[in-house]
C-alpha cells in the first residue's frame, strides 16, 4: 500500500516538474502578485513591513489554488482515475498522494522562494523567519482543502474560478491564525506559540478533511 | 411508515397543498403579532430604540444556522440513502438561507452603526457568519455549475457537510473569542440575560420568521417538484415529436 502511495506521488511529481506549469509558474506568479503591492499601496517601507506578512500570505493563497485544477482534470480526461479507483489503494489515500505531490511541486517552492520576496517587502529577520514558519505549517492545509476545489473542478469539468469560490471561505481561517501568528512574533503581545498551535491544529484537521472530501467529491462525479 | 410515505414526492405536493395555506396564514399572524409587540415593547434603558433591530436581526441570525442545519440533514439524505425529496430540500433551502444570512447581516451592520459607532468590524462572530454566507453562495454555485441534477445534488451535498464545520464556529465565536458581539443572550447556561418585557417579543418574532422560513421552503420544494415534471413531460414530448 506504501508502494502504490510513493508510486503516485512519484508520478505526479514527474508530471508536474517535467510539464513545466507546475513549480517555476507557481513561484513566478508568487513573485507578480508582491510586486504589484507596493504599486498598489505605495511605496512606503514602514507600510509595507507591516502589512508584508499579509501580502505574502495572500500571494503564497492564491499561487497554491493554481495548478490545482489540474489536478485531477487530467487524470479524468485520460482514464488514469478510472485506474486509480481500481487500485488497491483507497481513494482517500490517492488524493491525498496527490495532495503531497502538488504541495512539494508548488507549495514548498512557495515557502522557500517567500525569505526573498519578503526582503523585498522591507520585513527584518524576525519577521521573515515568522512568516516562512507559517507558510511551511500553512501551506500543507490549504492545499489539502483545495484538494476538495480541485476534485469537484477536475470531476466536473469546470473552471478554476469555481475552486477560488469553494475553497477560499474554507481557507479563511488558515489565514487568520497564520497572520495572527506573524503578527504577535513582530508586535505581540500574544505570544507566537499561541495563535501558531491553533494554526498547526488546523493543517492536520485540514489534512483529514481534504482528502476525505476530495474522495467524496469524486466519488459523486462517477456514481 | 407513515414518515416514509411523507417522503415520496407526490404525497408531498397533495400534503403541501393541504399544509401551505395554513402554515403561510400562520406565519402572517405569528408575524404580525410579533411586529406590533416590537414596536409596543419598551426601548432599551441604553441602546434606546435602536434595540428594536434586534427582533429582526436575531430571527434572521438563528435562521441563518437553522436554515444551513437543515441543508447538512438534507445532505445525509441525499448521500445516505439517496433520497429525490432530500435533493429538492436541498436545493430549495441554499436560496432562502442565504437571504436570511444576507438579511442578517444587513441588519446587523445598521444596528452596529448606531451601536459601536461602524457598520462592520471584522470580530470572529461577523466573520464567522460572512463565510456561513459565502458557503451558501459557494454551494450554489457548484449546483448551477454542474449539468447533471443527481451528480450536482451530491457534490452540493458533499460541499454542505464540509462547510458544515463553520455552524458550532458561528455559534460559539462569541464564547472562544473575546468580540465586539455581545456573547449568547438568550439560550444560554443560567437563563436568559434579556429583561422578559423585550424577551417575549423576541420569541414571538423568531416563531413568525421560523414559519415564514419553514413556508417559503415548503413552497420552493413544491415549486421544485413541479419544476422537475415539466423538465420530464417537455423531454418526453420532444423525444416523442423526434419519432
Amino acid at each position: 500500500m506504501m508502494e502504490a502511495f510513493l508510486a503516485i506521488v512519484r508520478r505526479d511529481l514527474h508530471l508536474a516538474l517535467r510539464s513545466g506549469g507546475g513549480a517555476g509558474l507557481g513561484v513566478v506568479f508568487f513573485l507578480s502578485v508582491v510586486t504589484i503591492m507596493p504599486f498598489a499601496v505605495g511605496p512606503d517601507l514602514a507600510l509595507l513591513a507591516r502589512i508584508g506578512p499579509a501580502i505574502l500570505w495572500i500571494g503564497a493563497l492564491l499561487a497554491s489554488l493554481i495548478g490545482l485544477e489540474r489536478l485531477f482534470a487530467g487524470d479524468v480526461e485520460d482514464g488514469s482515475l478510472d485506474a486509480l479507483c481500481l487500485s488497491p489503494l483507497p481513494l482517500e489515500l490517492v488524493a491525498a498522494a496527490k495532495g503531497l505531490a502538488h504541495w512539494l511541486a508548488t507549495g514548498l517552492p512557495l515557502v522557500l522562494a517567500a525569505p526573498v520576496l519578503a526582503l523585498m517587502l522591507n520585513l527584518d529577520p524576525t519577521a521573515i523567519g515568522a512568516v516562512v514558519l507559517t507558510l511551511l505549517v500553512g501551506t500543507p492545509a490549504v492545499t489539502a482543502l483545495g484538494l476538495i476545489g480541485a476534485a469537484f473542478s477536475g470531476a466536473f469539468r469546470r473552471g478554476g474560478l469555481l475552486i477560488a469560490v469553494l475553497v477560499l471561505p474554507l481557507a479563511i481561517p488558515v489565514l487568520i491564525f497564520a497572520v495572527s501568528a506573524t503578527s504577535a512574533a513582530i508586535t505581540g503581545p500574544v505570544p507566537f506559540g499561541t495563535p501558531f498551535r491553533i494554526l498547526m491544529g488546523l493543517t492536520l484537521f485540514s489534512l483529514v478533511l481534504g482528502p476525505v472530501a476530495a474522495a467524496a467529491a469524486l466519488r459523486t462525479a462517477r456514481a | 411508515m407513515g414518515l416514509l410515505n411523507l417522503a415520496n414526492p407526490t404525497r408531498f405536493v397533495w400534503l403541501s397543498d393541504r399544509l401551505l395555506p395554513w402554515l403561510s396564514g400562520a406565519a402572517v399572524l405569528v408575524l404580525g403579532a410579533g411586529l406590533v409587540l416590537a414596536f409596543q415593547a419598551p426601548p432599551d434603558y441604553q441602546q434606546g430604540e435602536t434595540v428594536r433591530i434586534m427582533y429582526i436581526h436575531v430571527p434572521f441570525a438563528w435562521l441563518s444556522m437553522f436554515g444551513y442545519s437543515l441543508m447538512a440533514v438534507s445532505s445525509l439524505g441525499i448521500l445516505a440513502w439517496r433520497h429525490p425529496l432530500a435533493d429538492v430540500a436541498h436545493k430549495a433551502l441554499a436560496p432562502i438561507g442565504a437571504t436570511f444570512t444576507c438579511l442578517c447581516l444587513i441588519t446587523g451592520a445598521l444596528w452596529g452603526r448606531p451601536m459601536w459607532g461602524t457598520y462592520w468590524v471584522w470580530d470572529a462572530r461577523l466573520t464567522s457568519v460572512l463565510v456561513l454566507f459565502l458557503l451558501y453562495l459557494g454551494v450554489m454555485a457548484l449546483r448551477a455549475a454542474i449539468d447533471d441534477p443527481n451528480r450536482a445534488g451530491r457534490a452540493a451535498a458533499v460541499l454542505t457537510l464540509v462547510g458544515f464545520i463553520n455552524v458550532p464556529i458561528v455559534k460559539f465565536s462569541v464564547d472562544w473569542w473575546n468580540t465586539l458581539h455581545q456573547p449568547a443572550s438568550v439560550f444560554r447556561m443560567g437563563g436568559s440575560t434579556i429583561a422578559p418585557s423585550l424577551l417575549w417579543p423576541l420569541l414571538v418574532c423568531a416563531t413568525g420568521f421560523t414559519l415564514l422560513f419553514l413556508a417559503l421552503h415548503m413552497l420552493a420544494m413544491r415549486t421544485e417538484i413541479l419544476r422537475r415534471r415539466v423538465q420530464a413531460l417537455e423531454a418526453r414530448a420532444a423525444a416523442q415529436a423526434g419519432l
